[in-house]
């Protein structure tokens, strides 16, 4: 059984002020150096064009406590560190995972990341407000967007523990008090590394490896905030826990790490939720989902991503499935200029299985890249991959995916189907499937459609007196509801709105 | 009286072919017409015409409902205006149950607020008419439908969106005995004075339940013959080999519509 100690142990707020008035003439001359720069950068670069994305677009004033220079290097690495109060091994992982990043280039596949430039990207931002265990007691202008979000709908509703990032920080965490009575723990990621060190390091970085990728190993480098949760033998969380991911500093890149770990038998879903609001300078978002789930443990994980139309949306999940174990991706990917996903599952122990579910949604100028990885590392395995993907103006939207079938892996099955929707004649699509099989004992299937959004179905919804547009925005629905019917019903209402907010912005 | 549609000199083209060469016809309220002719003649382009299918480019003649030339208003516009086709080959539309369809239907054409309990209430007795079960409401419209459930979705939308002048596109066509019956029933129920009707059929299954005022033959894209109920039969009996001999027409080459 884990106990927690209650007591904050984050930098006490004088400790903040100091450091801030310390760093201000420097902020200040910095802030209009970067002031200056951005407006030769938006004068040398076209224009996006920005659709209104209604509440996912407002943004609050900028009011932050410590900014680091933009840039990367050890000094800030280690001033991360430090500021996080963190143990000396968790440092070091860093400072690794640093020297990894600076000799890993970036993919030569797949959409051009030259434009991610580390220079214009300050990797650590904390908001004003400290940790705090009372909606009432955060900040008004953040309670405002969360408002905005639904999050207080959520808690009104009795939904289970709430735990929102905002930009960097945690800044509200709720965990019901009969969680804590099982013995799961609900707590952000910086949180956990002070107060349960023994499993954040026995798990830390074994699932997701700083050598994977770049952008693998800039998340371990700089890594700040996230969810923890460990779920102990045979509990079964019957509340989803949610979590809502919010980018809210122009420049400012997002790095969360996610952890959680469900012992034998045990069963929870975890539900993320991530919005942004939109900028100019270019935005990076690179976070680490570990997921470990046990034998027979059941673990389901939801993702509505939104992202600002400027986002380099670069995220690593990944989860590592033992003996009957299942781990369910449910995943809808909005928004970001370019979005390289592609959540896997390891299945390592007998009768492993994985179910993927995903939809993605690429509107004007943007690439997305996302797709689903399952690697059958044991004997009868199971493994279905179920993708959509809708393309409109000029977005590209690819899926690319791996099914990979190891020398041990007889008795497994694996299904994959890809459906693809263009909305014009501007958008593109294709799918990537790569199969590996390495033994005869395999039963897998594969089937991809890719098609333009039909004529006739509209002039069928029309002739019964719905609009073009409305017509149109049904017959994506329809398309995109068989994962809107794996979510709970906030998010498929969420998702909905997403998608006739993206079919709008083709009018407008 | 006056035609609650007037079709004048229509002239409908798909891609560079031409297939309606110049039709007339006057509909007045109450009235039952039949158009009949062989494959490939023009009648489905007909419907489709005057419902605005993008893909059926009018480029000569007008279509007038209720007085007002309705030649440029879209399919969804003429819809609300009480204009309704029940399609020869119903489209599905995957993640969008039947229920949730008739109602956002329901919403665009009548002004009439209906709780989901009530609308669902008040779809009870018309699914019993046709012989649908309740469960077909929470399917995805069309998705998996027999031939007969498709086209009694189609009675079952008409007898919801209760328009004044209704086609019927080929409505019996690839239907049992019984279906043919239950749809054929169903429709004449539904025509009452006010309502006015265009049946599309290339055999007259339908002819046996509903009795048409007019029926017209339409062969090469012209109505070359209009008569009563007595030519459907007629038709019914020897096909339209008499008539292109009677009219000195010669074999068209088969046409796709």
């Amino acid at each position: 059984m884990i106990s927690r100690n209650n007591t904050a142990t984050t930098l006490s707020t004088e400790e903040l002020q100091a450091k801030l008035e310390q760093r201000k003439a420097a902020r200040k001359a910095f802030r209009a150096e970067r002031a200056r720069l951005r407006e030769k950068r938006k004068a040398e670069r076209t224009e996006v064009v920005e659709m209104r994305r209604g509440v996912y677009d407002n943004k609050n004033k900028f009011e932050y406590s410590l900014k680091l220079e933009n840039g990367l290097s050890e000094e800030i690495v280690r001033e991360i560190s430090e500021s996080k109060g963190e143990p000396e091994w968790m440092l070091n992982k860093r400072l690794e995972a640093l020297e990894i990043f600076n000799k890993t280039p970036n993919p030569t596949w797949g959409p051009d990341l030259s434009a991610v430039d580390m220079n214009q990207i300050s990797t650590y931002i904390r908001p004003k407000a400290q940790l705090e265990s009372d909606w009432n007691s955060v900040p008004d202008n953040i309670r405002d967007t969360f408002n905005q979000l639904g999050i207080p709908e959520a808690e009104l509703e009795m939904l289970s523990g709430v735990g929102a990032q905002y930009d960097s920080e945690v800044v509200y965490h709720n965990l019901k008090q009969r969680f804590k009575d099982m013995g799961v723990v609900y707590t952000d990621f910086d949180t956990a590394v002070r107060e349960y060190p023994e499993i954040v390091q026995k798990y830390y970085g074994k699932c997701i490896n700083p050598a994977m990728h770049r952008y693998a190993a800039l998340h371990y480098a700089v890594w700040s905030g996230g969810s923890f949760v460990y779920v102990p033998k045979d509990v079964y969380v019957d509340i989803p826990l949610q979590s809502y991911f919010r980018l809210n500093a122009p420049g400012a890149g997002q790095f969360e790490h996610t952890l959680i770990i469900l012992e034998e038998g045990a069963d929870a879903h975890f539900i993320e939720g991530c919005s942004a609001p939109k900028y100019n300078t270019l935005n990076l978002h690179a976070g680490a989902v570990e997921l470990f789930v046990s034998k027979n443990a059941h673990l389901r994980y939801s993702t509505i991503e939104n992202w600002s139309r400027n986002m380099y949306n670069l995220n690593t999940k990944r989860a590592m499935v033992d003996e009957d174990g299942k781990i369910e991706w449910v995943s809808g990917s909005f928004g970001s200029a370019v979005s390289m996903l592609y959540p896997s599952s390891i299945l390592r122990g007998e009768g492993a299985s994985s179910e993927f579910t995903g939809i993605t949604f690429a509107g004007q100028d943007q690439y997305l890249d996302t797709g689903a990885q399952v690697m059958h590392y044991a004997p009868n395995t199971y493994s279905s991959i179920n993708s959509k993907s809708i393309s409109k103006s000029n977005g590209i939207a690819i899926y690319r995916g791996l099914v990979d079938v190891g020398v041990n892996a007889h008795g497994s099955k694996s299904t994959v189907s890809c459906e693809s929707l263009m909305l014009d004649n501007e958008s593109r699509s294709d799918t990537i499937p790569t199969i590996r099989i390495q033994n005869d004992d395999v039963d897998l299937g594969h089937e991809a459609k890719i098609g333009r959004i039909d004529e006739t179905a509209i002039f069928y919804l029309m002739s019964r007196g719905i609009p073009e547009e409305e017509a149109k925005a049904m017959i994506v629905r329809g398309f995109a509801e068989p994962i809107a019917k794996e979510l709970p019903m906030e998010y498929a209402v969420e998702m909905n709105n997403l998608i006739t907010l993206e079919l709008k912005g083709a009018i407008g | 009286m006056t035609c609650l549609l007037q079709v004048k000199d229509l002239n409908v083209s798909v891609g560079d072919k031409q297939i309606l060469k110049g039709v007339n016809l006057c509909i007045k309220p109450g009235e039952v017409h039949v158009v009949m002719g062989p494959n490939g003649a023009g009648k489905s382009t007909l419907a489709n015409a005057i419902m605005a299918h993008p893909k059926y480019e009018v480029k000569g003649g007008s279509i007038e409902y209720k007085g007002e030339d309705i030649s440029e208003l879209s399919a969804d516009e003429r819809a609300r205006k009480g204009i309704f086709l029940s399609f020869q080959t119903p489209i599905e539309v995957p993640g969008i149950t039947v229920e949730e369809f008739l109602r956002s239907t329901k919403a665009q054409v009548s002004d009439e607020k209906l709780s989901v309990l009530k609308f669902r209430k008040s779809l009870k007795p018309i699914l019993e008419e046709l012989k649908l079960d309740e469960s077909y409401l929470d399917r995805y419209l069309n998705v998996g439908f027999s031939g007969g459930e498709k086209k009694k979705t189609e009675i079952l939308q008409m007898k919801v969106l209760d328009p004044d002048f209704v086609m019927l596109d080929e409505a019996d066509s690839g239907l049992d005995v019984d279906a043919v019956r239950i749809v054929s029933e169903g429709v004449s129920k539904f025509l009452t004075e006010q309502k006015s009707c265009l049946i599309i059929t290339h055999h007259s299954e339908i002819l046996s339940s509903i009795t048409p005022d007019f029926v017209h033959v339409i062969i090469d894209g012209k109505i070359v013959k209009e008569g009563d109920a007595s030519l459907g039969q007629r038709i019914q009996k020897d096909g339209f080999e008499w008539i292109r001999q009677e009219l000195g027409l010669k074999e068209p080459v088969a046409e796709e519509e």
